[in-house]
């Protein structure tokens, strides 16, 4: 499991977060910022999930377990990451409103345009 | 159980639960504004019983739910979260009390209902950033509080709030991202979020790879979120442009939040545990810190804009701070949280006495202002003795940490020396700027416009409560005995587990 292939998941999580950063620091516009935002955050989400597996664990419902020896995937990475999802829908959601606010007021969801504008004004 | 032991969980229940009253109240009555401000005077209230308790039986562990600590959500509060906890509740009074008519200035009456719910959000995530003992639950309450103040934010009377917000998001959701992903690499070393319990159990892993990354991580997420240069660049843009009590709200105590969980990370859980933590929290922090005094100082002596000046001049304050912080001694981390607790005083005064201006003449730019000072003198004398508190003269409170801070730099000998010059080129920075807005509204000429307007100063209640918040600068600057106090206190905890 340890092989580079093996951690596929963790490669996964690295290159989201850098797709992710990418997008957020380097594109104008305010729409795929947050796009990049997404993604940067669905990485998080990613690095949690892949860290509560535990080898030969079942999900973790109590009635499942056969006898004390039955093995469990860790739930609370689980518990966090569903609050986590819940946060990063708020700041998009809040994010992409602020964007249809400057297309009212500037016309544009350009950060070059709106930056033209206050210089402008 | 009896009541006061209940006052660390009240402190962020109280203003969570009524924030959604508010916003289902009637749009346009006065209630909401009212229910908000007693809100807001509560939470103050059960902060300062809380500090009170704090001050004489040390800190208040709390278990939320009543499940057992490493397995349940904990609040602890120390020293340090109480004065924070008074900043936070304290700043958020007054900026209501002081505000009624400067919002109305601003915002149209329809939308108070729902700002005033965001507001009461924002402090209750602030006041649960401070009293939390779990590290994930931090990062929580910092995305309810940010969210909260990005709409405080956006609700600003220019259209540039709009893009002044979405900056202040997307670069607070990377910060508080950053700190999950450390938060995270820390949980799968050793399987606990509770402070304590961590501080405990990393002493097993902690010269792995995860811990070293998840430290890189979390500092990096708290830098962001506390402004510190270079990654300030949201703030002046976000407190220019916000509603002007928004302002006094988020300068007092928004960015010293995040230095607050940056101090209590590192100090409480890295540093016993890390080899050379300490020394690697320093190198990267204290020169930071020098920089963000000097480039911060010289914006705000270039800022055209009162508000902006005053935002570059938070920016070199949270130098001040974080460069006692960086020093990793008794002495300098006693200054570092006196210094959190006066700055917010000073700033919150100054946004006011700028506040009171902007309402009476609609501009917070110096261009605009010339003369005023002859229109609105007690408003203006208030600015100058706040002023004095920035720049450091005695008798106020921002000598006191200026001489706690100058204490800590000579102990380290010739470094301290070139970082006190530092610190005094600053300081006669703060002297340029303040004085340039003395020169212009006192010596200034008044243009017609504003020379024939008749009414004169800003309403009584404005005039008050900044004076009350002038008297408080100037009563910690002769009787500094709480804040310091509650901070040697904090500080004996914080180094008890570095010694051990």
């Amino acid at each position: 499991m340890d092989t580079f292939l093996g951690l596929y998941n963790y490669w996964i999580y690295v290159g989201l977060l850098v797709v992710g950063l990418y997008a957020v620091l380097l594109k104008g516009n305010y729409i795929k910022r947050m796009i990049g935002l997404g993604i940067f955050q669905a990485a998080v989400f990613l690095l949690f999930i892949s860290m509560d597996k535990v080898d030969g664990g079942t999900g973790p419902i109590f009635s499942i377990a056969q006898d004390a020896t039955t093995i469990f995937a860790n739930p609370l990475p689980q518990v966090l990451i569903l609050t986590a999802i819940v946060v990063s829908i708020a700041v998009t959601a809040l994010g992409l409103s602020l964007a249809i606010r400057i297309k009212e007021e500037y016309g544009s969801i350009e950060e070059s345009d709106t930056l033209r504008a206050d210089r402008d004004e | 159980m009896t009541f006061l032991s209940h006052l660390p969980a009240l402190l962020v229940v109280v203003p969570m639960a009524v924030a959604p009253l508010i916003a289902v109240l009637p749009s346009r009555s006065r209630l909401g504004y009212a229910l908000a401000t007693l809100t807001a005077g509560l939470t103050f209230v059960i902060a300062v019983l809380l500090a009170n308790q704090v001050a004489s039986q040390g800190s208040m562990p709390y278990e939320m739910g009543s499940w057992p600590v490493p397995f349940g959500i904990g609040l602890l509060v120390t020293p340090f979260s109480a004065v924070m906890a008074l900043i936070i509740s304290g700043g958020s009074f007054v900026a209501l009390l002081w505000g009624a008519k400067s919002l109305e200035s601003e915002m149209g009456r329809e939308h108070h209902a729902l700002f005033l719910s965001c507001w009461l959000l924002a402090s209750s995530g602030l006041l649960g950033i401070v009293v939390t003992a779990d590290a994930f639950n931090a990062f929580v309450f910092m995305e309810i509080s940010s969210l909260a103040s990005y709409v405080l934010v956006a609700a600003g009377p220019k259209r540039q709030s709009l893009t002044a917000s979405f900056k202040y998001l997307v670069t607070g959701s990377l910060g508080a991202t950053f700190y999950l992903i450390g938060v995270g690499y820390l949980y799968m070393m050793t399987g606990t979020l509770n402070f304590d319990d961590l501080a405990i159990r990393l002493s097993e892993v902690s010269e792995t790879t995860p811990v070293l990354i998840a430290s890189g991580f979390i500092i990096l997420g708290l830098a962001l979120k506390a402004a510190i240069f270079p990654m300030h660049a949201w703030l002046p843009n976000a407190y220019q442009f916000a509603p002007t009590p928004v302002t006094v709200f988020l300068a007092a105590c928004s960015t010293k939040v995040a230095i607050y969980l940056l101090i209590k990370f590192d100090f409480a859980v890295l540093q016993p545990n890390l080899h050379d933590h300490a020394a690697f929290f320093s190198a990267v922090l204290m020169p930071l810190a020098v920089l963000a005094f000097l480039v911060g100082s010289t914006l705000a002596i270039f800022s055209k804009d009162l508000k902006r000046m005053l935002a570059y001049s938070s920016v070199a304050q949270m130098g001040y701070i974080l460069l006692a912080s960086s020093l990793v001694s008794t002495a300098g981390l006693t200054a570092a949280i006196v210094h959190v607790f006066n700055h917010a005083l000073m700033k919150s005064a100054l946004f006011m006495a700028v506040g009171c201006l902007v309402w009476r003449f609609g501009s917070s730019n110096l261009n605009d202002l010339a003369g005023t000072a002859k229109k609105m003198p007690l408003t203006m004398a208030g600015f100058v003795l706040a002023g004095f508190s920035l720049i450091g003269v005695p008798l106020t409170a921002g000598f006191i940490s200026k001489v706690m801070l100058i204490q800590a730099l000579l102990e380290l000998g010739t470094l301290g020396i070139v970082l006190l010059g530092f610190v005094l080129l600053s300081s006669l920075m703060a002297v340029v700027y303040i004085w340039r807005v003395v020169e212009v509204t006192y010596f200034g000429k008044l243009s017609e416009k504003h020379a024939a307007t008749t009414p004169q100063e800003a309403p009584l209640p404005m005039i008050l409560i900044l004076w009350a918040l002038v008297l408080a600068n100037l009563y910690f600057g002769i009787d500094p005995s709480l804040p310091m106090g509650l901070a040697e206190a904090e500080v004996e905890l914080l180094f008890d587990g570095l010694t051990e």
